[in-house]
């Protein structure tokens, strides 16, 4: 497809175009954070605790007296760097692997990876997560790797799966008698015809990552104080939500706003690049 | 049939096997001495003696692992230092929260997720497609955990109907019991079934486009014959695929929801005995939840072999 | 009075216009050939008669079935005349049937659909009958069978018995044998032939394969581009239609391109004693892996300038040999010479020797890596070469390649969507030649194309090998096709060669019982000169 039609076809996409929005700015204000917050997010200012959402604080303050809306962006700066560098270790290792895999089906090595595949799904990833913690302790660090690690299955099983497909292609074929090794092959032919669905299958991850981090740093496993994260705003406002519910609202719905934006904006991508869905669409 | 089955039970063995040596290694590579580690700093020297001696710290590794997993098998988990009573007894107990919320959550799952995507496969395109496709994408975007707080808020501090949290437990009524389970059940329900609609309805709408159901309607099958009768049971594969990757979910996630309302279960018990540095207890409850989901996958490959007669017959 | 009969019938998908203005009738018991290349509407007018249209379809005209319109017929009403009335038979039969249903049932829901009071038990003894009148006696293929557990011919018997399990007045069989070897294509037709005498159905054939209807049809349809260019009793359309297309069309059937013989007695490629196993899954859980011999001691010699036939039905081993002779997998036995070297030497693929053979396949879709611009395409062999050439010497060899198969140097530039089936199939043939190989290995090359492509690539392959001296092996399961361009023919059979020599001489006077098999399952024109296997004619 030429270049041109597929911009036109993205900027058609509904769901692309909100999802995007949505996402950016979530990135924007976390971005943004690093420069300029409307308050301090650990100066305490006890006197002012408890503020519903007025002109001087957007979305009131907790029960430290701290901007919610401030901390919303820190917030989201911890989450999105969280969840894209357990995508990158996810796709960084899982790739590699299930190109090897494919390449040499039913070999010892792809029964390996496979093998290797089906016990890290044993694992939820909360589980490893609680291992990682209950020796080396709570951190950022030890939620991006149990997030990561998870993420290595995910990414080599879709690759496998759609490069074995690839490999009996006549293409593939002749790149063979050309000379071609498996290397080779699997660089220049398989993986940018897998490109799309690891662009697809990368926001999805990217969007569970933001979820299990949330859920990490709720349970206290995640990044530490004095670190902003949403799942910890949520569980410091778990005991007072009868009498401040802003306080849980607001990070929930940064949670739901930025998972449901990636979300939608992985399924346009979806649209956009499965050729099948499109004719059916125009 | 016979031989599937037995390849898979090798499959089960071989992965628990792995498993094991797996989170004996991590809890092998803590930091130093375990025993240091558990008793924290101030510790007395003869007191981690004591534990070293307890613990079998004095035999080689290969002897530790081997009493460990000899224990699980004969059910022995060992005594929890901070408990000072058998893992196994406050395991147990444990399980009779975690095990039955987990299932709860799994059946209403499925309960709504089953409707919802065959409705919304064998309508497609129609209002009540669009809106199963816009309710389980909000569905799958929130946080279980969160939208357990906005329930425990709605439903139990304002209007009353259900309590905040805790478990009375099975000796106070079954019922009584169920009702303190409903809501963790819900919470932990609504993103998985979310998911499974999704897959339901997508997997629906892959085999509606096969060739043989075209052959069905050429027979002269309605539309909602040809989906009942063939395009159901074929798209059920990739759905019992998720079913079993959803339980262990389920499972890890009943370990954050039962923080939030405060249930006895096992995530609580994991929490309490990472903090309280009781790495028998943590060592044990891990593995056996992954044998749990290990247990649930062989169910699903046997279920695949019940839909499909290609496993069935050896291939 | 017509049984069926399509009044000006239009039909439009998404806006995109399918067919226009059709009208074509069939009376009680007759056989209409309906016959077009891909993109003729041939399948949409079945489609549209079955009412089973894909969504976003408008179709406009009639279509009366005993005089009732099934345009405007309900759809409840439409189910009770599916399968009742009207059966329809498929194209691919590996898809057709419901894998996880067990082909006594599905025969069985066919007359339980339209006879609720019908006894699960007597549906299935009904059931096994129809499946003996197709063919498939319960002793040998009891209705437990699942489909999975049947070969392609027997599926279609199984699609073809749910069809006519309640004797419709009017059976519609969509390429019923395209996807099957000949010899089981053959026994379909006289299937076909046989249901419609004995139950005095109408059938209406719709193939893109002349010579599949003009044996069997009383008259035939021929359409283009969704509109109907002829309609005649079958003997006088063939012999004396005067119509451009229909001629182009007949001509293109049995075309004949010019060849120079121009074989030299040197060997080029010598396989000897060549033996191909593969392991089998295991069968058991302790059970030792089977193998499966898939090219059992085979030998021949390719001469220089010489064009070399083999053909072979599907699973025949001839796709293997072919890997092998390509030097992608190694061989367990005997060796395969390409002048005089060895193709893997030493356990590794010799690259000194591969560089003089290239290849084409036969998927004109799936050839291409459709990231890549053709350029980079055919520019792929290159890597064969110890020096790899580059700038203007590269986008010469690349020009002068598009420029020998008929294409033009600007095509470089281009994605491989850009083009169109025939198109396609020249520059994968571009990219063979663009090393100048000396042995091209033609791999059911034009078995995917249109007839009147497929004659236009002939003739380019018999010009090639005229202008660079080259050397064919040509792979097929189409015995016209190899009768039209090859030498001498070999002849395989699970995994040997059955029969070696000129192919003249094997087509008129098929010395093993297989090879008379194969060339009496071939459908002829009957127009044709009686040369193709008249010894064995009728």
């Amino acid at each position: 497809m030429a270049e041109k039609s597929i911009l036109r076809l993205a900027l058609s996409s509904r769901n692309l175009i909100i999802g995007l929005a949505l996402s950016l700015v979530f990135v924007i204000a976390g971005l943004l954070s690093f420069l300029w917050t409307p308050y301090d997010v650990t100066m305490l200012d006890i006197p002012s605790r408890f503020q519903t959402p007025s002109a001087a604080h957007w979305l009131g303050t907790d029960h430290f007296g701290r901007d919610i809306l401030s901390m919303i962006m820190v917030g989201a700066r911890t989450s999105i760097a969280v969840a894209l560098v357990a995508v990158g270790i996810g796709m960084g290792l899982g790739v590699p692997l299930g190109l090897a895999a494919a390449a040499r089906k039913d070999s010892l090595l792809d029964d390996l990876i496979m093998r290797g595949n089906d016990l890290v799904f044993a694992f939820p990833s909360l589980l490893i997560a609680i291992l990682i913690t209950a020796v080396f302790g709570p951190s950022a660090l030890n939620a991006i790797i149990a997030i990561g690690v998870f993420n290595i299955p995910v990414f080599a099983r879709l690759v496998r799966g759609a490069a074995l497909s690839l490999w009996t292609l006549d293409y593939v074929l002749s790149a063979r008698v050309a000379g071609k090794g498996a290397a080779r092959i699997s660089f220049e032919h398989i993986l940018p015809n897998v490109a799309n669905l690891l662009i697809v299958q990368g926001t999805i991850q990217f969007s569970l990552g933001i979820l299990a981090e949330a859920s990490l740093s709720y349970v206290g496993l995640g990044a530490q104080p004095p670190i902003p994260s949403w799942g910890r705003m949520l569980a410091d406002s778990q005991t007072m939500i009868s009498l401040a519910p802003h306080m849980a609202l607001f990070p929930g719905l940064a949670i739901v706003l930025t998972v449901l934006g990636l979300n939608l904006a992985g399924d346009g991508l979806r649209d956009l690049f499965d050729p099948k869905l499109r004719k059916a669409r125009t | 049939m016979l031989i599937y089955a037995l390849k898979r039970l090798r499959s089960l063995v071989l992965s628990l096997l792995v498993a094991s040596v797996v989170i004996f290694a991590v809890i092998e590579v803590v930091p130093g001495d375990p025993a240091a580690f558990m008793l924290g700093i101030n510790a007395q020297e003869d007191t981690i003696a004591a534990l070293r001696e307890e613990l079998g710290l004095n035999l080689s590794v290969y002897q530790r692992y081997f009493n460990w997993v000899g224990g699980l098998l004969s059910g022995d988990f060992g005594i929890s230092y901070t408990y000072r009573s058998p893992v196994a007894e406050i395991v147990t107990e444990r399980l009779w929260v975690s095990l039955p919320l987990a299932a709860y959550a799994l059946s209403l799952t499925v309960l709504l997720a089953f409707p919802a995507g065959i409705l919304a496969a064998s309508r497609r395109g129609s209002v009540t497609d669009l809106s199963v496709m816009g309710f389980t994408q909000l569905g799958v975007a929130i946080p279980n955990f969160w939208f357990a707080m906005l329930m425990v808020l709605a439903f139990a501090i304002n209007l009353r109907w259900f309590s905040a949290g805790g478990f009375p437990g099975w000796d106070e009524g079954f019922w009584i019991s169920m009702k303190s389970l409903t809501l963790p059940a819900i919470a932990l329900a609504l993103p998985q079934a979310s998911i499974l609609a999704r897959v339901m309805r997508s997997s629906l709408l892959d085999t509606l486009g096969e060739d043989y159901v075209r052959t069905c309607r050429a027979k002269g099958l309605s539309k909602a014959q040809a989906l009942w009768r063939h395009a159901l049971r074929n798209a059920l594969i990739p759905v019992l695929t998720i079913i079993g990757l959803q339980f262990s979910f389920l499972l890890a996630g009943a370990i954050i929801i039962e923080n939030v309302f405060f249930l006895p279960g096992l995530g609580r018990l994991v929490f309490q005995s990472i903090s309280q540095r009781d790495l028998i207890v943590v060592e044990s409850v891990v593995m056996l939840l992954v044998f749990a989901v290990i247990l649930v996958n062989f169910a699903v490959d046997i279920a695949y072999a019940l839909v499909d007669p290609r496993l069935r017959r050896g291939r | 009075m017509s049984l069926l009969d399509i009044q000006k019938l239009s039909l439009s998908i998404h806006g995109t216009p399918i067919l226009d203005n059709v009208s074509l009738s069939l009376r009680p018991g007759e056989i209409l050939g309906v016959i077009g290349e891909s993109g003729s509407g041939k399948s949409m007018t079945a489609f549209a008669t079955m009412q089973l249209l894909p969504d976003g379809a408008n179709a406009s005209g009639k279509i009366l079935l005993q005089g009732q319109d099934l345009l405007t017929t309900s759809e409840p009403e439409l189910c009770a005349i599916r399968g009742k009335d009207i059966g329809m038979v498929f194209q691919e039969p590996m898809t057709a049937l419901n894998p996880l249903q067990s082909i006594g049932k599905q025969v069985a829901e066919t007359l339980r659909i339209h006879d609720r009071s019908l006894s699960r038990g007597e549906a299935m003894r009904r059931a096994a009958n129809t499946l003996e009148r197709c063919g498939l006696p319960g002793d040998q293929f009891p209705l437990s069978r699942y489909p999975f557990e049947l070969s392609g011919g027997q599926r279609q018997r199984v699609v073809i018995a749910m069809a006519i399990a309640l004797q419709p007045k009017l059976l519609i069989a969509d390429e019923p044998t395209t996807a099957l070897d000949v010899t089981t294509q053959a026994q379909i037709l006289v299937l076909l032939k046989r249901l419609v005498s004995e139950d005095g159905m109408a059938l209406m054939m719709i193939t893109h394969d002349l010579a599949v209807v003009s044996g069997m049809a009383d008259r035939i349809c021929i359409m283009r581009a969704g509109k109907v260019i002829e309609e005649g009793a079958a003997g006088t359309l063939i012999t004396e239609s005067k119509h451009p297309y229909t001629r182009a069309l007949f001509e293109a059937s049995s075309h004949q391109p010019d060849r120079i013989q121009g074989a030299h007695n040197v060997p080029l490629l010598q396989v000897r004693n060549v033996v191909r196993d593969y392991a089998l899954p295991r069968k058991g859980l302790f059970a030792k892996p089977g193998r499966h011999r898939a090219v059992n001691d085979v030998s021949f010699e390719l001469h220089h300038g010489e064009s070399l036939g083999l053909v072979g039905e599907s699973g025949c081993g001839k796709s293997t040999l072919t890997r092998a002779i390509l030097g992608l997998e190694e061989v367990q036995g005997g060796e395969i010479l390409l002048d005089g070297e060895p193709v893997f030497a030493a356990n590794q693929p010799n690259h000194k020797v591969r560089r003089k053979m290239q290849v084409v396949f036969q998927d004109p879709y799936g050839s291409f890596n459709p990231r890549h611009k053709v350029a980079r395409l055919i520019a792929e062999p290159f890597h064969l070469l110890e020096t790899q050439p580059r700038g203007a010497e590269r986008e010469a060899l690349i020009d002068e390649a598009l420029e020998s198969v008929g294409l033009t140097p600007v095509d470089k530039h281009k994605y491989i969507h850009e083009f169109s089936g025939g198109q396609r199939q020249r520059i994968a043939i571009a990219r063979a030649l663009i090393i100048k190989p000396k042995l091209i290995i033609l791999d059911e090359a034009v078995s995917a194309l249109d007839v009147s492509i497929r004659a236009q690539i002939l003739d380019l392959l018999a010009d090639l090998s005229a202008r660079f001296g080259l050397t064919y092996l040509f792979i097929s399961h189409d015995l016209s096709v190899v009768r039209a361009i090859t030498d001498r023919v070999l002849v395989m059979q699970d995994g040997e060669i059955v029969e070696q020599g000129e192919t003249g001489a094997v087509f008129d006077a098929p010395a093993h019982a297989f090879t008379r098999t194969l060339i009496a399952a071939a459908p002829r024109l009957p127009d044709i000169p009686a040369h193709i296997g008249d010894t064995h004619g009728a």
